[in-house]
Parts: structure tokens; C-alpha cells; sequence
């Protein structure tokens, strides 16, 4: 079960059958124990991992590779360990995420990033709904959500701070996310190609990114590229535009005093 | 079951609330596959239910039978038995009936006894119905006024098996390894209240239509009245009721195509109606000055099947999840991912539709999905 | 362009002026500036469009010279057309706005409090005196399971995670952002000191507070606000927000101005942009995702937390409750259309919900009904106004209480409904530093432990009149209470007989 791997230990455990419940006490467990890179074997629909990590130590140094398909709110919670999925991953990866990173090998589904503060989560290819709800940041917490493909509608819904970034690599003619960055005060997203101006939230101004800009997107760019390959200068030449919120209090003139 | 309503809904609530986990597949080419592969794939999404309702719908199980109505019918009592079958014999041939194979199955306590019937309706009784709504006369009968029964499948060559407990216990207990069939759908149920009663689980059916559906929809006073205007009773309080009412109204007796069916009950956002060209725009207008009670607003996914299609749909803001994918001739719907993947890690494409958007899958065709939505992966 | 203003004044101000003597303190009270000194006439004027009635100058005034009433100028009086009506669409026809307002519903529907009489032992049981004799009000919130095991007189069951509080009342969600932290605080250290919880509201929690965790309720709503592994691990419980009595169904919005200095650091956004709370989670869109989020944070706190899931109580509500219960909630919080906000839309406050008295009678009994009421504590909130509410409210079957504007009024609030401005003389709900420090922490927190002191004393000597020493022989003994002036429903809803019955 226990190897050395680079100098890390690393722990291997079959998921296969086993309750999310008991799967994520193996975890913690293990990582508790020392253990720094965990390889989960046969996950399919387990939920919450690596939630209930808290308290274990330097979980910034933590790794879980997950094989299969992770159940519902992967990583909620999420304070510091890096989790790469070598397959899809369901609704709510990233839930409320504070740090760490998300890399995930395949699609992410609805609100992928939801809430999330701090962070990177990084998607090879589309995620679904509401993807990016309400993300925020504060300070040097700053989350950033980089999906390969495209997302469905309501992206960046209520968005109060970080980063999205869509590359629309591998799809078929125009994004066809409606009402994009509806309710959002804060933060950017980075749409590369065409999409329907007329369709983003009315909250929602729509510029080019200038060069600090993109220098942030290809940042990101590059991490994409470093994980699931691909040319990172073909995808920074774009065309990239710039989705801001009009204002930091969209909804300041709403009530009468 | 003349207290259909008590039992169904022993609080009197102003309708039952309940959400879960939906499943469905489909060989496109008839070829017939047990219950295994959906039992699995259901049991993945465990913890979407709570063990007060399973249950499933497969459709080709009865070759042998195949023009015939196969009733499913659960009983309570000898004396329920005794006056359905006295209806059943006044109005139909009946060719065959038997129990319903079981197994013994730990967690299903308390099962009432259930039946099959293999019935052709007798042509004097008639009366200038079809046969179809002759059927639906009569099964509405027994639900409605017989005691201790209650007639929960009732399309040909076509079965539901559904009780109270998880759906892969159901299954389990009504021995579906042994069935084949080439389309199923399966539903693990969430209800609120505890007082499950075996009839009140999904997959909802009339004839051979079954919907299974997770959701709750908001709108569900005014869609209800709606289709009381039409004759519906609907004695459950459930939206799965309401929407296999809707579509038994706008699909079989108003002959609407599932697209139409789907932005009716799923309409378009003005928003983007006052943006389409002008004919569609007339259309769409049209359907929601028509149908607008008959839209079902709020979350839901349901997969409606009937006799050689299955049909995936969600609602016009995609409140609630459905995944599908196309491998070979196979079609999958479902609550979650991962259950697709258990039973079938290889696939051709995956991908989420947009809500209101529905999947279709038809025996002998391909299936196209519709080419809004997005190819997620090669 | 602003508009005319068409709006009479709301209350009149009257200066004796044979009492005044220019102090001025009145001026520096009053955070809306209503009083004004002239100079070249020596005197003090108030312009008294700008007062909200507070009462604040008046009780602070040195010599008793001020007088604030309702202004006796009004409109015309009209049946269908109340002044309220006019003042409203007046001021929506000058902004287009949503009319906001802050504490709870305050229209004149009935309080079925005062419809409900308690028992008292005569002749054939004795009453306690609970002066002298042993009076239990200890409560566990959590979840129960249905019997123990024993073995060799010893307990072999793991009792699910339980939270003692010496009294049934606690302070419900009043977050830091809507109040000031001088307000919050003393809420943590009364808590503290009474032995019960207060809760943060979904405002995060401040790091000075994180002391009294013993005694604190984190919240988890909508907007996520200062939510990392730290704050639900420095809990005794986790509240999911789904509802709040005074707005079901919607979302909040703490305005950009409240979110300065110390509120942006506790709820981790940047200072001076809308707290946009969604009115839905977006990761709970059914009962099946609240399950999902429940069992996420008993996760992400190792299952050693009670996880509360608070409501609005609202038409469904029994079923509702159920759902929740079987979705893992370990407390079910119910909130009353009489329960207080710092700002809500007016017509929805007034207008959206139930009374806390058939939400919390008719949720005990469903519970009873289904057989799952041990596997959830109910805690009834939403317009307690005194002992006698607390304890009818424990005989319909609450375990326990939340109390949020009976706090606010132990700190000074005198019902203002201003919340909503960020304008507080009482330094209250405001994050103006000199108006928020008017509010001594020590003081507030005396103010607050007094008066769940006295309640709680109140509550001993009607349970000893009831003839029992321990409040869980009161949880849930309907027959303890009658109904006077109610219908057949109202009585059969409430589950109590009428009285002489």
C-alpha cells in the first residue's frame, strides 16, 4: 500500500464499493498519517472528497489522484490539497473551496467554483450550469476557474470576485452560455471566441483585455496547458474579451429609503 | 384503491413533496438487456433517495404477450382481489394471470400481494372508446373505487415494478436480473414524509407512458386545474401525477411532437422568444398564451418513456441535473455521471442538454440530440 | 432629477423650550440630524421630517424637554387607504423603488400567544416553588437516536453530538454587518455567561469572537460569507440559512456602505461592495441537494457538530420539516412571519409566511406522527416578546427558542425599523464608528444577561405553578395549555383543547 514516490509518501486505495463515508476516513486517515500523495483506485460517485481533511497538517503539500468519477461536491470546503481527477467530476466540485487545486481531466458539472474563495480549479474540457456562481475574493484569497471548453447558462452568476477564464477549445461554433455574469459585482471573466453580446447579464460590461489582463490569463493558460497539454501561445492569441461588472453594488438604486 | 388519497397522502398536505435520483437506458436497436446494468447504476445515486420509494419501468418484457395490456395490480386484501377481478373479467379476455415473480429481499417488509394480468378488452364493452381509453376507464375505476388495489402498470409489452424501499431493493425483490427488456428507467425517491405507500413510488404510468421525475414544481396548483379541466383526477398530490397527465393530454391525445411538448411545458423565456424570427416567434408566443397553465415551473428532470422512445427533459432553467450519453446503439440518462459510467465506462459522447432542451431516443434511429447542446466530449 | 417630495412628516418634535438649555445633546444623538443649534438666535430647532421616532434625544435629553410623537398632521382618513398606504406609494412614486424596512412584521395580525393560557396545579398536584425546590431548564439540542444500549451497567451507544444550554433561549442570527461589532459582542459574551449560544448570522465570524466559540452558532447561507474550514470547526452547531421569518424566499443585500473596515475582513470580501446574499443556495435546489450539503459540513467538521437547518415557516412547512429531518438535519429551526430582519423588502415582511405558533405546532406533530421526532431538536423563533410566549412555545414543542429583537431591545433598540439605513442611535445596527460605539459592550451584555435571567426566572415559577421541575416535562405537553377565542381549525391545528375543557 505504502510507497515512496519522489520522496513523498504515497498511499494507494481501491474506492471500489466502498461508502463516500468510509472512503473519506481512509483518507484522512492516511494523510493524517503522513501520507502526502493519495491515489484513489474504481471512485465512482463518492462524495466530499477531501472535505473532511481539516486539522491534518501541511495540507498544502497533500495530492489525491482520483480515478474514475468522483461523486457530487468534490473538494467542498477545500483548504489547501491539490486534486487531480482522471475523468469527469459531478455537480459542486469546488463548493465554498478556500485554497488548493482542482485539476480535472475530463468535464465538471453544475457549479463548478460555487463560492468558491480562494483556489484554482482547472477543467480539461466544459462544465454545466451556474458554473462560477458567486465566486469572491478578498485579499490574497483569490479563486480562479479555468474551463477548457464552454459552460451552459448563468456563468458567473453573481460573481463578487476572481477569475473565469473559458476557452472555448474543442467546441462547435459560438459559446451559447446565456445570461453570463448575471448579478455580478465583482471580479472578470475571460471569454475566448464568439459569443452573443446581446445575451450576458445587464449587470455586465464587455471590453478587451488589456496587457495586465492577459498576463493573467495566460498565467492561468499556462497551467492548463501544463496539465492536459496543448500549445499555450495558440490559445493566448485569442481572441479573448473581457466580461467586468458595471458596478461594485448592481443593486445600490433598488429600494426606496 | 377507493382511499387512494389517504394513503398516498396520509397528512392531507396540499400536495406531496419529494425529490431523487433518476436513471434511464435504451438500446436504440431493439436488442433486449436485463435489469442488472439499471439496478447498478441506480444504487450508485443511493444517497439521492431515502429508501421510502424505488422503482423501475422496462419496456419489451412481454414478446409472448405483446398485443395484449399487461396489468400490473397490487392488492391488500382478498376481498380487493375478488372485485377486481370481477371487473376485470366482465370486461376483459383474459389470457393469463399469475403473481408477479418475487424473492425474498431483507429490507422490503410488508409487500402487498401483486399481480399480472394479460388482458385484451372484451369488444362489446366498448361503447365507442378505444381500447386505449377503455383501459384508462377502467383502471381508473379500480384506483378509484375498488378497495385494497391499485393497477400500476397497465401498457402492452411494457412493465413497472416499483414499491416501497430503495430501487435497487425493488428490483432485487422483483427479481428484474430476470427480465429483458430494451428500454428501462428506474427512480430512487426522496420523499418528505414517511408514509410511503407502495403506489405512490415511481415510475407514475398510464398505458405505456411512464414518467420518473425528480423536482419539485412550484406551479403545480394551476397545472393541476388545468388538467382537471380536461377530466384528470388527480387523486396523488404529486407533480409526477400532474406530469404524466400533461403528457397523456399534449402528447397522445393532442398529438403534439415531444419538441412541442417540451416548450410548452418547458417554455422559452420571453427574453428570447422576442428575439427569434418571425414564424417561431408566433409559434412560441402562440404555445405560451395557450398552454401557460401548462407550464411546469420550477426544478425538475423526468424521463418519460413509452413504447419505443425514451425521452429526457429538464426545466427552461435546468434547476435540476440530468447527464446524457450515447455509446453505440446505448442511450443514457441520469441524475449523475457516475452511474452512467459503472455501467458503461466506454462512451461515445457525454454531455449535459440545456434545460429545456429535450434528449430523445428513438428504437431504430439514431439519436440526434438536439444541436444546441454541446458535445462535452469526443 | 429628484422629485418633489410629497411625504408628510412621521412624527412631530416638540422642545419645551422653557426646559431646553442649548446642551446640544440632542444634536450629537441623532444620527438622521434631525436637531440643529442656531447660533444667532441661540436656540435649538429639529427639522422633523427627518425623524424616525427613536426616542433616542428624548430619553437622553438632560432636563426632559423633548417630545416625540406620532405627527398629528395626516391625510385624510380612509378605510381601505391607511396612511401607511399613502406614505408608501408616495415614496415609490418618487424612486421607483422597493420599499424596505427593517424588524419584524408589524401589522395587527393575530398573536395566538395571547390566545393560549397555561395550567396550574391546584389541590390534586402540588406547584414548586422554585425558589427553594430544584427547577431544571437544562436543554441537549441534537439529534436523539430512538433507544441506548447497555451493557454491564455501562453505555455502550454513541450518542449523536449534543449541546447543552442551561436555559431554552437562545440569541438567533443577528450578523456582524447588520449589527456593529460592539452589538455582536456582547450577544457572544452574555451567550457566555448565561451558558447558551448566540448565533453569528452569515456575516462570518469576527476573530475577536472566536473566544466564545463554545457558545456560538455559525451560519451557512447563501452568499458563504466568511465560511472556510476555521469558522464551521469553531462552532458547538452549524446553521444552514434557507429561510428567515421576516423574508422567506429571498436573498439579502448588505449595502456597500455596511461593508467597511472590520466587516469586510470577517466576511472575506472587499470593502464597499454589496454582501449579495442569492435568495436560493445554489447548491441546494431540492431536498435531495440539502441532504447533500448537510452531510457536506458534518463532513467537513468529522461529524462532531449538530448541523441546524433554519426556515421560514411557510405554508408547507410540516412536510418540509420531515424532509429535512430525513435529510440528516439534527435541528430544525423555524422562524415565524413575526421575526425580525435588518432589512427587508416591506411587502414581503409583512405580507409572506406564518405565524411561528401553527409553523412550530404543526411541525411537532408531523414529527410525532412520522415517528422521527427524536431525531431532531426544533428551535421556534420569530416574535417572542416574553416568558409566557417561551414557555407556550415549549408546551407546543419546541426544545428551545431563538430571541432576536427581545435582544436588540435589551441593548436599547426601541423598534425604529431604520435597520435597513445603517443609521443606529441606539449603535446598533450600524457600522458608523461613533455612532456604534455609543453601545458599551459590558453594559449591553448585562442588559442581555438580565434579561434572560429574568425570563428564565419567570419561566422556573410558571413551571412550578404547572407542577414539574424540569422544562422536558413541559416540551411538548400540549394539555398544559387552552385556547381561548379560537376556532375548532385554529384549536385542532394547534393541537390544544379550548378553555373550560
Amino acid at each position: 500500500m505504502n510507497e515512496r514516490n519522489n520522496g513523498r509518501r504515497a498511499v494507494r486505495i481501491d474506492a471500489t464499493g466502498l461508502y463516500y463515508r468510509d472512503l473519506n476516513q481512509l483518507v484522512r486517515e492516511a494523510i493524517s498519517g503522513g501520507a502526502r500523495r493519495i491515489e484513489l483506485e474504481g471512485v465512482m460517485g463518492q462524495r466530499y472528497i477531501g472535505t473532511n481533511v481539516y486539522e491534518c497538517p501541511d495540507l498544502g503539500d497533500v495530492e489525491i489522484h482520483i480515478h474514475g468519477v468522483p461523486g457530487n461536491d468534490l473538494g467542498a470546503f477545500l483548504n489547501g490539497p491539490r486534486i487531480v481527477v482522471y475523468g469527469s467530476a459531478q455537480d459542486g466540485c469546488g463548493n465554498t473551496m478556500n485554497a488548493g487545486e482542482i485539476v480535472v481531466h475530463g468535464r465538471a458539472g453544475d457549479i463548478a467554483g460555487f463560492s468558491a474563495r480562494g483556489g484554482r480549479i482547472l477543467v480539461r474540457e466544459s462544465a454545466g450550469y451556474r458554473v462560477g456562481i458567486h465566486m469572491k475574493e478578498y485579499g490574497p484569497h483569490k479563486p480562479v476557474l479555468v474551463i477548457g471548453g464552454s459552460t451552459q447558462d448563468f456563468l458567473g452568476e453573481y460573481m463578487a470576485g476572481g477569475v473565469i477564464i473559458v476557452l472555448g477549445l474543442g467546441i462547435d461554433g459560438p459559446h451559447r452560455a446565456a445570461l453570463v455574469g448575471t448579478g455580478m459585482h465583482g471580479g472578470a471573466i475571460y471569454i475566448r471566441g464568439e459569443f452573443d453580446r446581446d445575451r450576458v447579464g445587464k449587470e455586465v460590461g464587455i471590453v478587451d483585455p488589456d496587457a495586465a489582463d492577459m498576463a493573467e490569463v495566460e498565467e492561468h493558460v499556462r497551467a492548463y496547458t501544463d496539465n492536459f497539454g496543448g500549445s499555450a501561445e495558440e490559445i493566448i492569441a485569442g481572441p479573448f474579451s473581457k466580461l467586468y461588472p458595471k458596478h461594485l453594488r448592481p443593486y445600490g438604486r433598488l429600494y426606496a429609503y | 384503491m377507493r382511499n387512494i388519497e389517504a394513503l398516498n397522502n396520509p397528512f392531507g398536505d396540499a400536495k406531496v413533496i419529494s425529490n431523487c435520483s433518476i436513471f434511464g437506458m435504451m438500446d436504440r436497436t431493439g436488442r433486449r438487456f436485463s435489469g442488472r446494468d439499471i439496478s447498478r447504476a441506480i444504487a450508485n445515486m443511493h444517497d439521492r433517495g431515502n429508501g421510502l420509494g424505488g422503482g423501475l419501468a422496462v419496456y419489451g418484457i412481454y414478446p409472448e404477450f405483446a398485443d395484449h395490456y399487461a396489468l400490473h395490480i397490487m392488492f391488500t386484501s382478498a376481498q380487493g382481489r375478488k372485485a377486481t377481478e370481477a371487473i376485470l373479467a366482465a370486461n376483459f379476455q383474459i389470457s393469463r394471470d399469475e403473481d408477479l415473480p418475487t424473492q425474498p429481499t431483507a429490507e422490503i417488509v410488508n409487500p402487498p400481494l401483486v399481480l399480472r394480468y394479460f388482458v385484451k378488452p372484451t369488444h362489446s364493452r366498448l361503447e365507442g372508446l378505444s381500447e386505449d381509453d377503455f383501459v384508462v376507464r377502467k383502471v381508473m375505476e379500480i384506483n378509484t373505487s375498488v378497495e385494497d388495489s391499485f393497477v400500476f402498470s397497465s401498457g402492452k409489452n411494457m412493465g413497472v415494478f416499483k414499491g416501497v424501499g430503495f430501487p435497487e431493493q425493488i428490483a432485487h425483490y422483483f427479481c428484474l436480473e430476470d427480465y429483458e427488456g430494451y428500454l428501462w428507467t428506474a427512480h430512487g425517491r426522496f420523499p418528505t414524509n414517511s408514509q410511503a405507500w407502495w403506489g405512490g413510488a415511481h415510475p407514475f404510468s398510464l398505458l405505456d407512458w411512464t414518467v420518473v421525475h425528480n423536482g419539485e414544481i412550484s406551479s403545480y396548483g394551476i397545472n393541476r386545474r388545468y388538467l382537471e379541466m380536461f377530466g384528470y383526477h388527480c387523486t396523488m398530490h404529486t407533480d409526477t401525477e400532474v406530469i404524466t397527465y400533461a403528457v397523456d393530454l399534449l402528447m397522445r391525445k393532442q398529438g403534439l411532437p415531444v419538441e412541442i411538448f417540451a416548450d410548452i411545458v418547458s417554455a422559452k423565456l420571453w427574453t428570447d422568444i422576442d428575439r427569434m424570427d418571425p414564424e417561431s416567434r408566433q409559434l412560441r408566443s402562440a404555445l405560451r398564451q395557450v398552454y401557460g397553465s401548462m407550464l411546469l415551473n420550477g426544478p425538475f428532470s423526468v424521463i418519460i418513456a413509452h413504447e419505443g422512445e425514451m425521452i429526457g427533459l429538464t426545466d427552461r432553467v435546468r434547476l435540476r441535473p440530468m447527464v446524457a450519453a450515447a455509446a453505440g446503439p446505448m442511450l443514457f440518462l441520469s441524475s449523475e455521471e457516475a452511474a452512467i459510467r459503472l455501467v458503461s465506462p466506454e462512451v461515445d459522447r457525454i454531455w449535459v442538454p440545456q434545460g429545456g432542451e429535450p434528449v430523445v431516443g428513438r428504437l431504430e434511429c439514431t439519436s440526434e440530440a438536439p444541436k444546441s447542446d454541446q458535445p462535452l466530449a469526443a | 432629477m429628484a422629485l418633489a417630495c410629497f411625504k408628510l412628516p412621521e412624527f412631530l418634535v416638540e422642545r419645551d423650550y422653557d426646559k431646553c438649555i442649548n446642551c446640544r445633546v440632542c444634536e450629537r444623538q441623532c444620527g438622521w440630524e434631525v436637531h440643529s443649534y442656531d447660533e444667532e438666535v441661540d436656540k435649538m430647532f429639529a427639522d422633523t421630517e427627518k425623524c424616525v421616532g427613536c426616542q433616542r434625544c428624548a430619553v437622553m435629553c438632560p432636563t426632559g424637554a423633548l417630545v416625540i410623537s406620532p405627527h398629528p398632521g395626516r391625510y385624510r382618513e380612509h378605510g381601505n387607504w391607511t396612511q401607511e398606504h399613502l406614505r408608501d406609494a408616495i415614496r415609490q412614486s418618487e424612486t421607483g423603488g422597493v420599499v424596505l424596512a427593517g424588524s419584524g412584521n408589524d401589522k395587527d395580525y393575530p398573536v395566538y400567544w395571547d390566545k393560549l393560557l397555561l395550567n396550574a396545579s391546584q389541590v390534586t398536584n402540588p406547584s414548586i416553588d422554585p425558589l427553594r425546590e430544584p427547577m431544571e431548564l437544562r436543554t441537549y439540542l441534537g439529534a436523539k437516536p430512538e433507544s441506548i444500549e447497555v451493557r454491564d451497567g455501562k453505555l455502550v451507544s454513541q450518542l449523536p453530538p449534543q449541546v447543552q444550554v442551561e436555559t431554552p433561549i437562545l440569541f438567533s442570527a443577528l450578523s456582524y454587518g447588520a449589527i456593529s461589532f460592539q452589538a455582536q459582542e456582547a450577544l457572544a459574551r452574555a451567550a457566555a455567561e448565561l451558558g447558551i449560544l448566540y448565533n453569528t448570522g452569515e456575516g462570518g465570524l469576527h476573530h475577536d469572537l472566536y473566544r466564545y466559540r463554545g457558545n456560538t452558532i455559525v451560519q451557512v447561507a447563501s452568499g458563504r460569507f466568511g465560511v472556510d474550514p476555521d469558522y464551521l470547526n469553531a462552532a458547538r452547531i452549524v446553521e444552514i440559512k434557507i429561510g428567515q421569518g421576516a423574508k422567506p424566499g429571498i436573498g439579502g443585500h448588505l449595502p456597500g456602505e455596511k461593508v467597511v473596515g472590520e466587516v469586510s475582513v470577517t466576511r472575506m470580501i472587499p470593502a464597499g461592495t454589496d454582501a449579495i446574499s442569492p435568495a436560493p443556495q445554489h447548491d441546494i435546489y431540492s431536498i435531495e441537494d440539502l441532504s447533500m450539503l448537510i452531510y457536506a459540513l458534518k463532513e467537513a467538521t468529522n461529524y462532531q457538530k449538530p448541523v441546524s437547518v433554519k426556515i421560514a415557516a411557510v405554508h408547507n412547512v410540516a412536510a418540509i420539516a420531515t424532509g429535512m429531518v430525513r435529510a440528516g438535519a439534527d435541528i430544525i429551526a423555524l422562524d415565524g412571519f413575526r421575526g425580525g430582519t435588518g432589512a427587508a423588502p416591506k411587502i414581503i415582511r409583512d405580507n409572506v409566511g406564518i405565524p411561528i405558533e401553527f409553523a412550530l405546532a404543526a411541525v411537532d406533530t408531523r414529527l410525532r406522527q412520522e415517528g422521527i421526532r427524536n431525531r431532531a431538536s426544533i428551535i421556534a423563533g420569530g416574535g417572542f416578546r416574553n416568558s409566557a410566549d417561551v414557555i407556550k412555545a415549549i408546551a407546543l414543542g419546541a426544545d428551545a427558542v431563538y430571541i432576536g429583537t427581545a435582544a436588540l431591545v435589551a441593548m436599547g433598540c426601541t423598534l425604529c425599523q431604520k435597520c435597513y439605513t445603517g443609521i443606529c442611535n441606539w449603535g446598533i445596527t450600524t457600522q458608523n464608528p461613533y455612532l456604534a460605539k455609543r453601545l458599551n459592550p459590558e453594559i449591553a451584555t448585562e442588559r442581555l444577561v438580565n434579561l434572560v435571567t429574568g425570563w428564565s426566572h419567570e419561566i422556573k415559577e410558571m413551571l412550578g405553578g404547572l407542577g414539574v421541575n424540569s422544562i422536558e416535562s413541559l416540551r411538548g405537553n400540549r394539555l398544559h395549555l387552552r385556547g381561548i377565542g379560537l376556532t375548532h381549525g385554529e384549536l385542532e391545528t394547534l393541537g390544544v383543547r379550548m378553555v373550560g375543557q
